[in-house]
């Protein structure tokens, strides 16, 4: 086997059973920051010791009886004076002794719940929201330093030091290392949930020609998500938020043409849409909605990216209930943009006269004064009410606003067209 | 019922050769088709044998081979998961993709419909 | 990345219609299922009928001729597939060598063509397919609104 062989096995166990050893490690140390660096040892091991004696057949038992072991070793060696010596001593020497299954058994049960702690703590909002991303993708999804930086666009020292100040942060707040209870618990699964969207998001907005560690944000959202799925069952946002993320991710082949080119969801070839990734996500949103959670702002996101994956062409969209979803969804989370999406989905059901009377609402409210997809929309449903000059100008007014050149064409390309029928 | 329509690799798909734009268009419009009716349930090309691995499994050992694998005749280049109401109509679905790979100029082109377990089924026999 | 694990398991091209693996089987392949879910990786997996149940479908003397099975020349088919979701196929081949098959038995891994993966001409040919018929549908949208 050559080296390169074996290194890639190693970063394949690695990126299976790292977050579970860290979250086993971290229950005993109480410090995530140290059990990062115990699993780090247990990894430096086994690149020594595996391409002689080769991978394991228990790769996590030996990666956690290895870490363990240099636990015991910081202990004696007094380098992990901030921490109760005697209670972390114990819980160490006292699982210590692996050779039953009855054990390890045990283990198994407290793993599920030891990764759920993990996550709570990585995502504690006392972060920031860039200290809980890269912690998250470091401690859960075992990309490397390097991998988060080119994910983010932003250079590695700047990310090692975001983990480190996100580590020391919890430590000096004595973070506890638990799953929250009671009034705390919506709060902290919010702040899981944006983290995990946030960095799905980042991925979605990958273009062709970025690293590709960019649109493999999507993939490791997503993974993240479903584990989550399986630890918190229970929690009808959590299968929202996965229904949204695998609809969304199933456009991702219809999204751009052969040359990079954006396509608009309405103007995408559906048979490109990944049918396996629509009925998973469909699937989890029957979930949420079975455990009472259709009203989740996750979920009815979720609901209304399953319309559009239900119907078979645009013109099969249920726009109506889309309408009715973006009436609940601006209940739940008033916002301007939300507004706007309303008004495109009352339009498309009820006619471009209804659907301008709540854009013009917006612009009159000026909350979304510098946003180009305001004039945009305005155009378009002028277009169709056959205004042709006013929907020129909003199409010019759009175009000044975008920054994005692609954009700008677009919009200008529709203000000329709109010229033309003006003058037909 | 839903069946799982393989298609078996050829040479041409070991070797790597893509399929041409007349054969990639045609089934692009079957598929959008059938997806419309619910019909089509997913499908999906693979990469040549030259690219996989095969796994045997043996009394606490398992022995890890790289491909390509050119002595098995049952490679699979691709498949399809169908929802439909009996095995003919799946037949008659494998036999629309067959004629247009001979209309679009496949020369070796082969098929195997296969009826999937009931997800429920084996459940029930491991309750 | 998607991978396939495709397994070939003993003696099945020769299993009667209606045969059933056996329940401890079944059991440990349960439990190995939840493992791929809990970690994320798992995007769909299926059990296929024995070949018996099944039929072959090719092309001759200009038309397409069907078969039934079973097939006397098969030596080894599939009894099913795992799709996963990973990040190299060194990760697939070690969920792979996790499974609990049993002696003699084969998995395939064969990774999914991805549609950039398809050289661009290709591509084009398939993607000028969904602009032609954008184009289309907007020219309707807009000669609608005009009359």
């Amino acid at each position: 086997m050559t080296a390169s062989n074996i290194h890639r096995e190693i970063d394949a166990v690695w990126r299976i059973e790292s977050a579970r050893l860290i979250a086993g490690l971290a229950r005993m140390v109480r410090d995530v920051g140290v059990a990062e660096e115990l699993a780090q040892d247990a990894l430096v091991a086994a690149l020594e010791q595996w391409p002689a004696s080769g991978v394991p057949d228990n790769p996590a038992a030996w990666l956690m009886t290895t870490a363990k072991r240099r636990g015991i070793d910081r202990l004696r060696h007094g380098k992990l004076v901030d921490l109760k010596h005697e209670q972390i001593g114990y819980e160490i020497e006292s699982a210590q002794d692996d050779a039953t299954a009855a054990f390890e058994a045990a283990i198994d049960d407290d793993i599920g719940d030891d990764l759920l702690r993990l996550v709570f703590t990585a995502c504690h909002p006392i972060l920031s929201t860039e200290a809980r991303t890269a912690l998250t993708l470091r401690l859960l999804g075992g990309l490397t330093t390097d991998e988060i930086a080119r994910a983010f666009l932003v250079p590695e020292p700047t990310i090692a030091q975001r983990i480190v100040r996100a580590k020391r942060t919890l430590a000096d707040a004595q973070v506890p290392f638990e799953v929250p209870r009671g009034e705390d618990r919506a709060a902290r699964l919010a702040s899981v949930l944006e983290v995990l969207y946030l960095i799905f998001n980042e991925g979605y907005s990958a273009t062709a020609g970025d690293d590709w560690m960019r649109p493999q944000l999507c993939e490791d959202a997503l993974r993240l998500g479903r584990i989550l799925a399986e630890l918190a069952p229970a929690e009808p946002e959590v299968h929202g938020l996965v229904a949204l993320m695998e609809i969304q991710a199933s456009r991702t082949r219809a999204r751009s043409d052969a040359f990079g080119k954006p396509i608009l969801l309405l103007d995408q070839d559906r048979s490109r849409w990944d049918r396996l990734l629509i009925r998973r996500g469909l699937a989890a949103l029957d979930r949420a909605q079975r455990l009472g959670g259709a009203q989740g702002a996750y979920a009815l996101q979720a609901a209304i990216a399953a319309c559009h994956a239900r119907a078979s062409s645009a013109d099969d969209t249920d726009w109506p209930r889309i309408a009715a979803l973006y009436f609940a969804l601006a209940q739940l989370t008033p916002s301007p943009i939300v507004e706007l999406n309303r008004a495109v989905a009352v339009a498309m059901a009820a006619g471009p006269a209804a659907g301008l009377e709540l854009v013009d609402a917006l612009v009159s409210s000026r909350a979304l004064d510098n946003y180009h997809l305001l004039p945009s929309v305005r155009g378009d449903l002028l277009t169709k009410l056959g205004r042709f000059d006013e929907a020129r100008e909003e199409f010019e007014r759009a175009a000044s606003l975008t920054r994005n050149a692609r954009e700008r064409g677009l919009l200008l390309e529709r203000a000329a067209s709109c010229a033309q029928n003006a003058d037909a | 019922m839903r069946f799982m329509m393989l298609i078996k690799a050829n040479q041409d798909f070991e070797a790597g050769i893509p399929p041409s734009k007349n054969l990639v268009d045609a089934m692009g419009r079957l598929a959008e088709e059938l997806g419309k009716t619910g019909v089509l349930q997913s499908s999906e090309g693979m990469k040549p044998s030259s690219a996989g691995t095969r796994i045997r499994y043996s009394a606490g050992r398992r022995n890890v081979v790289d491909g390509p694998f050119a002595e098995t005749k049952e490679l699979i280049g691709g498949f399809a998961i169908v929802q439909v109401a009996s095995k003919q109509e799946a037949i008659a679905l494998a036999e629309r993709v067959v004629t247009i790979h001979a209309e679009c100029g496949v020369s070796e082109f082969e098929m195997e419909v296969r009826p999937l377990f009931d997800p429920g089924e084996c459940a029930e026999r491991a309750a | 990345m998607r991978f396939m694990m495709l397994m070939i398991p003993k003696g099945y091209e020769n299993a009667a219609p209606g045969a059933m693996p056996d329940a401890a089987a079944v059991a440990a392949m349960m439990a190995y299922n939840e493992e791929l879910q809990k970690a994320g990786v798992l995007v769909t997996l299926d059990g296929l009928h024995p070949p018996s149940m099944g039929a072959r479908v090719s092309f001759s003397n200009g038309k397409p001729s069907v078969i039934d099975g079973p097939f006397a020349e098969a030596k080894e088919v599939l009894g099913g597939y795992w799709m996963i979701d990973v990040k190299s196929k060194q990760e697939a081949i070690e969920w792979a060598v996790r499974c609990p098959a049993s002696n003699n038995e084969v998995i395939e891994i064969r990774q999914v063509q991805e549609f950039l993966d398809f050289p661009s001409d290709v591509r084009e040919a398939a993607a000028r397919y969904p602009e032609i018929k954008a184009a289309t549908q907007r020219r309707e949208r807009h000669m609608r609104v005009v009359r």
